[in-house]
């Protein structure tokens, strides 16, 4: 990514009816960086995956526990902080959604889809305590959203949360 | 936007039309509580028609799944018609598609099911 960012910050509780508050936010800043509707669809999703898995996974829907985020706008692309307040949880233990034992698995898919949609993806246990999703998406891959992908659907851990 | 979702009765087939959001939450519990119920009038071929889905989330996907298992474990058919492009795309990206049985003709999809 190249420097000079603007960047949107905000914090919200940990209730799932801020989820659309989350979508509605990235996808203007989306619309506003460059991306395409399709492109901004899925970074929307996206959005709309790690925030779910903050409040529900993450903070427990614990109303003192709020979710963190920061959306960077580069000339380049967008990258995305989601931060909870939870234990934390690491992503290579995730089963992969896609294995034919765990295609009619009811849950498992939600970090999978972030994955999926976006170009770089990863999970940092804070400091201080809570997990950080970084997820990136890059500008090039605008007219063709999985274009630039890390291709880790194809890997063994592919997995969702 | 919630999810709604209306029940009618084609020859033997449950219809369900669903619209709006099938997102983690209410959506998916109603989603549930429909086709358990239908399940529970001894109805057992159920079609949902997705063609007013406007979005769906993992949480809605597993509850398809979920709806599929339901039905089928009792010895019914659960199918899918009018897949909007973003829940087509997403069956694809999770290799559900091929489990799915979809149909994007309602008369068609009435009659591919094997009444008894």
């Amino acid at each position: 990514m190249k420097p000079d960012a603007s960047v949107i910050e905000l914090i919200l509780e940990s209730k799932l009816e801020n989820v659309e508050v989350a979508e509605e936010i990235a996808r203007n800043v989306s619309a506003r960086a460059g991306f395409n509707e399709e492109a901004g669809f899925r970074i929307e999703m996206a959005v709309h995956e790690a925030v779910i898995n903050a409040i529900y996974h993450g903070n427990k829907e614990d109303p003192r526990k709020k979710v963190h985020i920061r959306l960077l706008v580069f000339k380049d692309g967008l990258e995305i902080h989601i931060r909870d307040e939870g234990k934390g949880f690491d992503p290579s233990t995730l089963p992969n959604p896609l294995a034919r034992e765990n295609l009619l698995n009811i849950s498992g898919r939600g970090v999978f889809l972030v994955r999926e949609f976006m170009d770089e993806f990863r999970v940092e246990n804070c400091p201080g305590g809570g997990t950080e999703v970084i997820m990136v998406k890059h500008l090039k891959s605008r007219n063709q959203p999985n274009q630039g992908g890390t291709g880790r659907e194809h890997e063994g851990d592919s997995a969702s949360g | 936007m919630s999810m709604k979702a209306t029940v009618r009765q084609v020859d033997s087939i449950t219809v369900v039309d669903v619209s709006g959001r099938i997102t983690l939450g209410e959506a998916c519990k109603e989603l549930r509580e429909v086709v358990r119920g239908q399940l529970g009038k001894g109805q057992k071929n159920i079609l949902l028609n997705l063609a007013d889905v406007t979005y769906i989330d993992s949480s809605g996907i597993g509850e398809l799944v979920s709806a599929y298992t339901a039905v089928s474990s009792q010895g019914g058919q659960l199918k899918l018609l009018n897949l909007t492009k973003k829940v087509h795309d997403l069956l694809q990206i999770t290799k559900l598609y091929t489990v799915f049985d979809v149909h994007n003709d309602e008369a068609g999809a009435i009659s591919s099911f094997q009444t008894a």
